[in-house]
């Protein structure tokens, strides 16, 4: 018989706050989390706000454990305090009778930011003359000063798996750890494949989702090279209006969401909450371009039809879509004609909406933290609004619950994630029964 | 629930410091040869180690459609490689891949894209240090201290537009499934260097449940640049002592080893489902037969000094095969060379195979590629299972003398024949401390 995978744990760290609940409400009340960056001086940037996680301390979430993390990225920390939570939540710590060779991790980690000061103190002494002219690149006098001013751990920690080496010691997780970074899709993509490593029986228990920071100056510096960044400085609250005509970008978030991912007769024989069930799973690659997503929304068509195959569901049992929804010109539109492809005309009849809108994306982590919102929007029976959605654009043209959460029934929901290059995600989840 | 698919190996991809492509690679490693020398991709000469191991020369229009030339200009060392061994491994299996196609080299394609896909494992890739510190320096001021307001105004638009894609790890499978239109299950793990055997893992689980037919899988990664290097001298892993004499700097699981030589390269294996190769009458190198993996849980910048991770990763593969330690005829660990990695390796190793190990010979290549980051694992399991299809077990460099803990039977001089059913190969991440092993089977229907 094969082996059920259901989610028994959620925790987040996110622009709204770091606690389920509260944020649970404020995304309901559709507030934003944007703000003018603080991070850094972004004051003559082209983009000067992001959605930033505040009043974040790991203490908060770890007590004295913190300590031993304290040399962690801020990707790595996020990650800590969302897995603790969800560890909580999943009432994991009373268990007695775990077995940690069979708990794993699967994260959609990023890489933890780059150690920016000491990253141009060695650039600028590499490319400054005696004379003290610019010049190029002298690998020697590079190296010297790389070499006096880069911290060893802090280079290390920037690896995009540490995050997972980190979570496997507090939490004994001894068994499979993988990592994966397929950008925007990461973490949907963990949570997936975390579901085929339970399901086939190499774990019964993964800490699983993503975590992710890019707001620094050479994140923010990569994304506005691209374009892809709303430039909305004079109204940053109501910059990220996913499937609004006037949408100009997408805008950078941070944060976490780790989910408790368990067997489902695991879980019932340790008596833990079971919040909902994962079914159907898709992966898909574009193949297309690595600047633009395939005009006709091949691959995300195709990878919201594999999970719908894998959960045994058609498009009639599906009740609220979670969109990738970033907000920019050609993902909303790309992605509205691709739910078209699979719902076809039942597609205007499902509410489809987009988080992002306020809590912007959160590039790896963004998956994971919307699939937590859509355990909660089964759980309440209510989808999360878009906000900022004002002015109709022919090419969306979907129930976007625009600016007002609902109330409705939901027993069956889809979530989208896309990256960059044509990487293609979805994950359909059920109502526990 | 379907019942498992058989799956096997078809194709092989390498691009190592000591051959480009399958034969050029077993050719070298039959000949003893060694991939390390001083470094000529930037000067070294900053750094107490001043030796690597870089690829032989390629160019990369042999390797992707004419049509497909201009995308070069957005792709990393990391990526390249990965191209130059999807280019050898759909070649090596007999895919007529739509990248063979616009090249002229096929008819028409032999696959079904959806069903084509892609596990490529990637590094942290580090971005065009000269690119970067070139915009960067546009930023400073006069004092020679850096102005992020300056960058904001004007620095920041000396890098080009497409700047962040050339380091987003994923790139290297997007490029790839782009060449070649694998429209399948597509997934980037990044694991260190064990990010290979997880990568061709989860591609064995993938064709084994029924979600693809075929998998080109593995990894590629590039150290041979400032950036990269610094982490390891910086982390004190590499050998600083032996520039002089770098074909015998790199000593996995010898009693005088001091450390890792950096280096570049990947693999790529094309993985199918027994079904799909026969259908086409492909060669078949061998079948997969197992997977596991696991993770240290004492540290994850130091490996756990017994080795509980190692063993646990490899008990599960034995134990997904069914079948026992004693019926593995090839060993071949990851073999990092630094004190630390290969003591807490032997200890599981030792753990697990025991007594098997004093009969069967053990292979690393690590002597002779260095530490190909996220590729190490591919280059380890081309290597694995051309020795299990040839039945020949090639010299493992710089293995002499042993640790005396070790049970290893490395071949020294003159390849050994061997007939070799079962084998089995792992990988593990220097930092971060993911562990995994694979199992292979010699092909019998």
């Amino acid at each position: 018989m094969e082996r059920r995978v259901v989610i028994t744990g959620i925790g987040w760290v996110t622009p709204l706050g770091h606690e389920i609940e509260s944020v649970w409400r404020r995304i309901l009340a559709g507030e934003s989390g944007v703000a003018p960056t603080t991070l850094f001086d972004a004051s003559t940037f082209p983009t000067r706000f992001s959605a930033e996680v505040k009043n974040f301390a790991l203490a908060d979430f770890l007590g004295d454990d913190a300590a031993r993390h304290k040399r962690a990225s801020r990707n790595t920390q996020f990650a800590l305090a969302a897995a603790s939570m969800a560890w909580k939540s999943a009432r994991l710590a009373d268990c007695m009778a775990l077995d940690s060779t069979r708990v794993g991790v699967y994260l959609g980690g990023g890489e933890g930011p780059a150690d920016f000061i000491p990253s141009v103190t060695a650039a600028i002494a590499g490319c400054r003359g005696p004379d003290g002219k610019m010049t190029s690149l002298d690998f020697v006098r590079w190296t010297k000063t790389a070499l006096e001013v880069f911290d060893a751990t802090s280079e290390m920690e920037q690896e995009p798996n540490l995050a997972g080496g980190h979570l496997a010691v507090q939490f004994n997780a001894q068994g499979p750890n993988l990592n994966t970074l397929t950008a925007c899709a990461a973490s949907t993509q963990a949570i997936g494949e975390a579901m085929h490593v339970i399901r086939y029986g190499d774990a019964d228990v993964i800490l699983s989702g993503g975590t992710h920071s890019m707001i620094h100056p050479l994140g923010i510096t990569g994304f506005s090279r691209l374009t892809t960044l709303s430039t909305r400085n004079d109204a940053c609250q109501t910059a990220s209006r996913p499937f609004d005509r006037t949408r100009d970008g997408f805008v950078l978030g941070e944060g976490a969401g780790v989910l408790i991912v368990e067997e489902l007769e695991h879980a019932r024989w340790r008596g833990a909450p079971i919040l909902a069930e994962i079914v159907g799973y898709g992966s898909t690659a574009d193949a297309f371009r690595i600047t633009d997503v395939h005009e006709n929304g091949r691959g995300a068509t195709a990878s919201m039809r594999a999970a719908l195959a894998g959960a045994e569901l058609t498009p009639a049992h599906i009740d609220y879509i979670s969109a990738h929804g970033t907000g920019t010109q050609e993902n909303d539109a790309v992605e509205t004609l691709a739910i078209r492809n699979v719902f076809g005309d039942r597609a205007k009849d499902i509410p489809v909406s987009s988080v992002k809108s306020m809590i912007g994306h959160l590039i790896a982590a963004a998956g994971a933290v919307e699939l937590i919102t859509c355990i909660l929007a089964i759980r309440d029976g209510m989808a999360p609004p878009t906000i900022n959605y004002n002015t109709a654009d022919p090419k969306c043209d979907l129930d976007y619950v625009p600016n007002q959460s609902r109330r409705m029934t939901i027993n069956a929901v889809l979530s989208n994630s896309f990256g960059f290059g044509g990487q293609n995600t979805t994950l359909v989840l059920r109502r526990a029964e | 629930m379907q019942a498992k698919r058989r799956v096997v190996v078809t194709g092989l991809g390498v691009a190592s410091p000591i051959g480009l492509g399958v034969e050029a690679f077993w050719d070298a490693l039959l000949r003893k040869r060694c991939g390390l020398r001083r470094i000529e991709a930037f000067d070294p000469s900053g750094f107490s180690t001043q030796i690597g191991g870089e690829l032989p020369p390629f160019q990369l229009g042999d390797h992707i459609p004419k049509t497909y030339r201009k995308s070069a200009k957005v792709m990393s060392r990391d990526i390249r490689i990965a191209v130059v061994c999807a280019y050898y491994a759909v070649k090596d299996a007999g895919l007529n891949t739509r990248c063979l196609v616009q090249r002229g080299e096929a008819e028409q394609t032999n696959l079904d894209s959806p069903r084509f896909g892609a596990n490529i494992g990637a590094g942290l890739v580090c971005t065009d240090l000269g690119e970067l510190t070139a915009a960067l320096s546009t930023a400073a001021q006069d004092d020679g201290t850096f102005s992020l307001r300056l960058w904001g105004t004007e620095g920041m638009s000396n890098l080009a537009p497409l700047w962040l894609l050339k380091s987003l790890p994923n790139m290297l499978a997007c490029h790839v499934t782009i060449v070649h239109d694998a429209q399948g299950p597509s997934n980037t793990i990044t694991c260190g260097e064990a990010s290979s055997h997880l990568a061709v893992g989860e591609a064995y689980r993938t064709i084994a449940r029924g979600d693809a037919d075929v998998c080109i899988c593995g990894g590629a990664e590039s150290k041979m640049n400032p950036l990269a290097l610094s982490r390891p001298q910086l982390l004190g892993r590499l050998n600083t002592q032996d520039n002089e004499t770098p074909e015998r700097s790199c000593r996995p699981f010898a009693q005088d080893r001091r450390g890792m030589i950096a280096a570049e390269g990947g693999g790529l294996a094309i993985l199918e489902s027994l079904d799909h190769a026969r259908a086409r009458r492909a060669r078949i190198y061998a079948e997969l037969i197992g997977f596991g993996a696991s993770s240290n849980t004492q540290g994850w910048a130091d490996p756990c000094p017994r080795g509980l991770d190692v063993a646990l990763a490899l008990r599960n593969a034995l134990n997904d095969a069914g079948i026992t330690a004693d019926q593995i005829d090839l060993a071949a660990p990851f073999g990092a060379a630094t004190q630390d990695h290969d003591a807490s390796e032997l200890a599981g190793w030792n753990d697990v195979l025991g007594g098997r190990l004093d009969d069967i010979p053990a292979l690393t290549t690590r002597g002779a590629t260095g530490n190909n980051g996220a590729g190490s694992g591919a280059i380890d399991f081309a290597a694995t299972v051309l020795a299990l299809h040839r039945s020949t077990v090639p010299p493992s460099l710089n293995t002499a003398p042993a640790d005396p803990v070790s049970r290893f039977r490395f071949v020294q001089d003159d390849p050994v024949d061997a007939r070799i059913d079962r084998a089995i190969s792992f990988g593990m991440a220097l930092s971060g401390g993911q562990r995994a092993a694979l199992v292979l089977r010699r092909f019998e229907e």
